[in-house]
C-alpha cells in the first residue's frame, strides 16, 4: 500500500486540531460566524473563513478553518503552506465525530487517544478507515483535543485498542452506515441492496457506484445512527486491520517538523523553569531572587502556591524563574536560593526516607506472615520438606521513566478561558484538573494534545500541565513550563520499590504448598494517606492471579508507608511480580532438574479457562474486562511457550560460559514468553540475543507490535541491568543519564519477535512486552555462570 | 552580533555568547527539529552538525560555532524537499517510534556516513553510542544506516565524473 497520509504532527498541527475540532461538532456551520462550539474554545482562537486566512496569508483556497493567531504567527512560511495544503480540500462533511469526508474523496479521521511512540495514532484511525470502507492513500489523520465527546482518552493500561477496539470500529460502521443510506436514497433502493468498498458505495444489482466525496454532503445531513444498531464486518472481510500500512507521522518525525510538547512558540510566550522542594511535601519557607533577577532575559519570579499532602498528580510547589528564552531561565534559576520547611510531620518523615533502610524493612516484612488476599487449601499446616523446598526473595529498586523529552506544557489563561498544549497521556483528566485550579468550566478548558517525545506512563499525570496553567494566570502572559532533566530525575512518579517472597516444594516435575508475599509503597498512596497496601486491581497484576495449577496456595501482602511519589510505569506492578514469578520458576525448574520451560508448563496444567475469582480471589479484576473472550486460557500460555521455544531455541547446548534464560508472563489481556541468551566472562556479561513471543489476539498494525516488543527488550535491558532511583534523606540521589542510565546501541543484542496468527480479541500491546524480559535476563546469568541475582539491578553483581 | 551560516545560509544573532547553541536554534531560530534531552552532552537528542561533524548543541556555546558552518535536521536533505539517503532509510525501515531523540540520531548516523559509507556493527557501535533511544529502535537504527550507506555508494558512484557533489552529511 501506498496511502498519501498527512501527518498530523506538523507544523500545522494546531490548525488541523482546531479544525477538526470544529467540524465534528458543527456541521452545518457556515462560514462566517461564531458557532457556540468556538465561543468557548478559547478567546485566542478564532473562526476564519479559509478564503480570508488563505488570503492573508497570499495563497489561495476556500473553506473552513479554525485557526489560532497566537500560535501561526510564531510559524514560519512554510507552515503556512502546510496550513494550506491541510486545508486545500473543499468543505467537509462530518459523518459522526470521527469521520468527515470532503468532496474531493478525502475523508479524515480522528485519532483521540494519545501518541507516546507505540503508532496508536496510526492504529485507532486503520481500524476506523477498515470499518468505514475507506482507501488509505485518501486518509487524513487528525489529532483530537482532549474532549469527552470521544469517550476515553486515558491513554494508558495498554487500553487504546484492547478496550476500545470495537468502539473504534462502530465508529467507522456509523460514518459507512451514513453513506450507505445516502446511496441508496440516491438510487431509490434498499439500503440492504448497497456494500461498500474501496471508498464508493456499490449497488450491487446494477453495479452502479458513488464515491465517498460524492455522498458526502447527502450523507451528512442524515441522522447519525446509534452506534448499537449499525452493523460491524466480518473479520474474514478486514482490509486494513492485520495489515501493515503507511504509518502515521513517520514523515514529519524525520524531517524534525512533528511537534512535541517542548516544541510550542507563542508570541510574547515566557519560558519557566522551576525550583522544587527536594523533599516531598516540602514548602517553600522563603527565597532570594535578587541574583536571578540580574540575569538578562528574566521577566519574573513567582512562588508557586503551597499544595497540600497527599500530593495527588498535582505540582509540588517551589519557585518558578519565567524569562524571554529558555537558557535564561535556566540560568535564573541557577542564582535562586530557596530555604525549604520540612516541619510537617509527614514532610519530616518523608526527609528520612532511605531506600537502603527501606528495602531492608520489605524484605523483612514479606519474610513474615501477611494479610491473606488469596487462599486455596491450606499451606499452613504443612511441613515442608526442606531438600524440595525452595525459597527465594526478589527485590527491585525504584525507577523512573525516564522518557527522552522532559515534562513540559504550554498555557494561555485570560478571561476565564484557558488553553493548553501539552504532553499527555489523559488530556481529559488535564482538563478537569486546570478547571479546577482555576475555579471554571471544563467547557473553558481548551487542551491540545502534542506528540509526547516517550511517556512510558509518567505523562498520565498531569502536574506539569498545571503548573504551566498556574503560572500563566499569574503572568498574564503564555508560560511554557519546561523540565530539566534533573528535574524530571528527581521528581518523577516512580516505580515502587518492591520485595516479593516465594516459597514451594517441589513434588516430582511440577510444585504446590505455595506461599508468596509482596509488599511496595502503592500508588493509592499519592491520593490517600492512609493507603498502605496494594489495591485488588494492583493485586491483579500478575501476583494474585498466579495461573498455575495448585492445591494450596496462600497469596500475601503486607502494610508500608508511602515517601515518595510513586505512580504508573510500563506494566506497573507486573515488573516486580513477573521478575519475581519468573526467576522462582526458574530455581523450581533447577531443583526439579527439569528445563524452564517444561516447569513452566507442568505448573500451568490442564488446558482450562483460569478464573481466580472463584479459585480463592474474589476480588480479581481481569485488566477491567468481564468478557468472555478475554477469559484467561492455559492453552494460550502454553501454546506462546511452545511458539517461543521453537523460535529461539533456547532449549539448545551453548557454549562454556554462555547460557540461555527464558520466562513468560501473562498481562493487559496478552501472553508473552521471552529468552534471553548471555555469556558471563570474569564477572563480564555480554547479553547476546534476546526473543519474544506474544499472543496478542488480532494485532491491528503488526510493525507496531514488533516495534513495541523491540522496545520493551530494550527497556528490560535498561531495567534489569544498569538503572535504579535511590533516595538519602527523602532526596533522590540520581539526576541525569550518568547515573540513571539507559541502554546504548552498543549493549543491545539481536532482537527477534514472534507474532502468534490470532484471530482472538485484541489485548494490549504497549506494555505487555516488558514484564517477562527481566527473568528471561537473569535466568539466563544463572545458567551461563551459576550466579543467581535476585536484588536488581545486576550491575551490583556483574559489569554490564 | 554573532554571524554563522545555519542550513546554508547567513544568519546573525543578537544572542549572549554564552547561550548554548541548542536554545540559540530552539528559541531564537524557531528550528525546533533539534532537541532537548539532558543538557550535559549524555544522550545526543541534541546533535548537529559543525562544519559536518557532529556536536552536542546543548553543551556547545553560540560563541563557539561564530562564523562556522552550522546543520540541522531542518538542513539535511540534499536539496529542498529532497530527503538524505539516511531520512529515507529511516523512513522505510519504519524506526522512530516517539520519535523525539530520531533528529539526532540521523544527525550522527549522516556525519558517520559522511566519512564511511560502509561501516561495520562495531563502527556503527562506536560511532552511536552517545546516542540514547529510550523506546528501544537500536537494531532498526543499526539496519537503516547500512542501508542508508549502500545509498550513498549508489549515489556517488553515479555521479563520479561530473565533478558534482556526492552526497554529503
Amino acid at each position: 500500500m501506498s496511502p498519501l497520509i498527512e501527518q498530523p504532527a506538523t507544523k500545522s498541527l494546531l490548525a488541523e486540531t482546531a479544525l477538526t475540532e470544529q467540524l465534528s461538532t458543527a456541521p452545518s456551520a457556515t462560514t462566517d460566524g461564531a458557532n457556540a462550539t468556538t465561543d468557548h474554545i478559547a478567546p485566542d482562537i478564532k473562526k476564519v473563513t479559509r478564503r480570508s486566512l488563505l488570503q492573508a496569508l497570499g495563497l489561495s483556497g476556500a473553506g473552513l478553518v479554525l485557526f489560532s493567531p497566537l500560535h501561526a504567527m510564531a510559524q514560519s512560511p512554510a507552515s503556512h503552506n502546510q496550513i494550506a495544503q491541510s486545508s486545500s480540500a473543499d468543505q467537509d462533511f462530518d459523518l459522526g465525530v470521527f469521520v468527515s469526508i470532503a468532496k474531493n474523496d478525502e475523508v479524515r479521521i480522528v485519532n483521540h487517544r494519545a501518541e507516546m511512540g507505540q503508532g496508536i495514532m496510526t492504529s485507532v484511525p486503520q481500524i476506523i478507515a477498515d470499518e468505514l470502507g475507506a482507501s488509505w492513500p485518501k486518509v487524513t489523520v487528525v489529532q483530537a483535543q482532549g474532549d469527552p465527546k470521544y469517550g476515553s482518552q486515558a491513554t494508558g493500561g495498554s487500553a487504546s485498542i484492547r478496550q476500545h477496539f470495537n468502539d473504534h470500529r462502530q465508529m467507522g460502521a456509523i460514518a459507512r452506515t451514513m453513506l450507505e443510506q445516502a446511496a441508496a436514497s440516491v438510487w431509490q433502493v434498499s439500503v440492504s441492496d448497497v456494500s461498500t468498498k474501496n471508498h464508493q458505495v456499490i449497488h450491487r444489482k446494477t453495479q452502479k457506484a458513488l464515491s465517498f466525496g460524492e455522498l458526502a454532503e447527502l450523507a451528512a445531513q442524515l441522522p447519525v445512527p446509534d452506534k448499537g444498531a449499525v452493523a460491524l464486518k466480518d473479520p474474514k472481510d478486514f482490509t486494513l486491520i492485520g495489515r501493515d500500512v503507511k504509518l502515521a507521522g513517520q514523515e514529519a518525525i524525520i524531517k524534525g517538523e512533528a511537534v512535541y510538547a517542548q516544541d510550542i512558540q507563542l508570541p510574547n510566550m515566557l519560558i519557566a523553569s522551576i525550583e522544587r522542594p527536594p523533599v516531598v511535601g516540602a514548602k517553600v519557607k522563603s527565597f532570594n531572587a535578587d541574583a536571578t533577577k540580574k540575569v538578562k532575559g528574566v521577566i519574573a519570579v513567582i512562588p508557586l502556591k503551597d499544595r497540600p499532602l497527599p500530593v495527588n498528580v498535582k505540582p509540588v510547589s517551589g519557585v518558578a524563574v519565567l524569562a524571554t528564552n529558555t537558557w535564561a531561565a535556566h540560568e535564573g534559576r541557577k542564582q535562586l536560593t530557596v530555604e525549604w520547611d520540612t516541619s510537617n510531620a509527614r514532610v519530616n518523615q518523608n526527609a528520612q526516607h532511605h531506600t537502603e533502610q527501606y528495602l531492608k524493612e520489605l524484605v523483612e516484612k514479606v519474610n513474615h506472615k501477611g494479610r491473606r488476599v488469596r487462599t486455596e487449601g491450606n499451606t499452613d499446616s504443612h511441613v515442608y520438606n526442606e531438600a524440595n523446598t525452595v525459597e527465594a526473595t526478589y527485590t527491585i529498586p525504584y525507577h523512573h521513566h525516564m522518557s527522552m523529552e522532559t515534562p513540559s506544557a504550554t498555557a494561555v489563561v485570560k478571561d476565564n478561558v484557558c488553553t493548553v498544549w501539552t504532553g499527555t497521556q489523559n488530556p481529559q483528566w488535564a482538563k478537569k484538573l486546570i478547571a479546577e485550579e482555576l475555579g471554571i468550566d471544563p467547557q473553558a478548558v481548551t487542551v491540545n494534545m502534542t506528540l509526547m517525545g516517550g511517556a512510558f506512563g509518567r505523562k498520565g499525570k498531569n502536574d506539569f500541565t498545571v503548573e504551566a496553567v498556574e503560572l500563566a494566570k499569574a503572568v498574564g502572559r503564555p508560560v511554557k513550563v519546561v523540565w530539566t532533566r534533573e528535574d524530571d530525575v528527581k521528581h518523577g512518579f516512580y516505580h515502587s520499590i518492591s520485595a516479593n517472597y516465594c516459597k514451594a516444594e517441589i513434588n516430582k516435575d511440577r510444585a504446590d504448598h505455595w506461599v508468596q508475599r509482596v509488599a511496595y509503597p502503592p500508588i493509592g498512596a499519592i491520593f490517600d494517606l492512609n493507603a498502605k497496601s496494594p489495591s485488588n486491581s494492583a493485586l491483579s497484576l500478575g501476583f494474585a492471579d498466579i495461573p498455575f495449577e495448585l492445591e494450596h496456595l496462600s497469596c500475601e501482602t503486607q502494610d508500608v508507608e508511602t515517601h515518595v511519589r510513586v505512580g504508573w510505569f510500563r506494566a506497573v506492578a507486573n515488573i516486580n511480580n513477573a521478575f519475581a514469578l519468573g526467576s522462582f520458576v526458574d530455581e523450581l525448574a533447577v531443583k526439579a532438574k527439569v528445563p524452564t520451560h517444561t516447569m513452566w508448563l507442568n505448573l500451568l496444567g490442564k488446558d482450562r479457562i483460569i478464573n481466580p475469582a472463584k479459585e480463592g480471589f474474589k476480588e480479581w479484576d481481569n485488566y477491567g474486562h468481564k468478557k468472555q473472550e478475554y477469559a484467561l486460557d492455559s492453552r494460550r500460555m502454553k501454546k506462546i511457550i511452545q511458539l517461543l521455544m521453537k523460535q529461539s531455541k533456547a532449549d539448545s547446548p551453548t557454549a562454556k560460559n554462555e547460557g540461555w534464560g527464558m520466562s513468560y508472563a501473562h498481562s493487559f489481556n496478552s501472553y508473552v514468553a521471552a529468552a534471553t541468551k548471555v555469556r558471563v566472562v570474569d564477572d563480564k556479561l555480554t547479553v547476546l540475543e534476546m526473543h519474544t513471543a506474544i499472543d496478542c489476539g488480532v494485532a491491528v498494525t503488526p510493525d507496531r507490535v514488533k516495534s513495541q516488543m523491540e522496545g520493551a527488550m530494550i527497556m528490560g535491558l535498561s531495567t534489569a541491568l544498569m538503572s535504579e532511583i535511590t533516595v538519602k534523606d527523602g532526596v533522590v540521589e540520581q539526576s541525569n543519564f550518568h547515573d540513571y542510565p539507559s541502554a546504548r546501541i552498543n549493549q543491545c543484542p539481536s532482537l527477534f519477535v514472534h507474532i502468534l496468527d490470532s484471530d482472538a480479541a485484541p489485548g494490549g500491546v504497549g506494555e505487555p512486552g516488558f514484564p517477562p524480559i527481566l527473568p528471561s535476563i537473569t535466568n539466563a546469568i544463572f545458567h551461563a555462570s551459576g550466579k543467581r541475582i535476585r536484588n536488581l539491578p545486576v550491575n551490583k553483581v556483574l559489569s554490564v | 552580533m554573532l554571524k554563522l551560516t545555519l542550513n546554508g545560509q547567513k544568519v546573525a544573532l543578537d544572542v549572549d555568547p554564552n547561550m548554548p547553541l541548542l536554545y540559540a536554534l530552539r528559541d531564537i531560530q524557531q528550528l525546533t527539529g533539534t532537541k532537548f534531552g539532558c543538557g550535559a552532552g549524555l544522550c545526543g537528542a541534541c546533535t548537529v552538525h559543525l562544519d559536518g561533524e557532529s556536536i552536542r548543541s546543548c553543551i556547545t556555546p553560540i560563541s563557539v560555532v561564530e562564523g562556522k558552518a552550522v546543520t540541522t535536521i531542518e538542513g539535511l536533505g540534499v536539496a529542498s524537499d529532497e530527503l538524505h539517503p539516511v531520512q529515507q532509510a529511516w523512513l522505510e525501515n519504519s524506526v522512530p517510534q516517539c520519535g523525539y531523540c530520531q533528529a539526532g540520531q540521523m544527525m550522527s548516523a549522516a556525519a558517520l556516513l559522511a566519512k564511511n559509507t560502509n561501516p561495520s556493527d562495531e563502527e556503527i557501535n562506536n560511532h552511536m553510542q552517545g546516542n540514547i533511544c529510550r523506546c528501544g529502535t537500536y537494531p532498526r537504527i543499526k539496519k537503516a544506516i547500512k542501508q542508508a550507506g549502500v545509498m550513498i555508494q549508489d549515489v556517488n558512484q553515479a555521479k563520479p565524473a561530473t565533478g558534482k557533489k556526492g552526497v554529503q552529511a
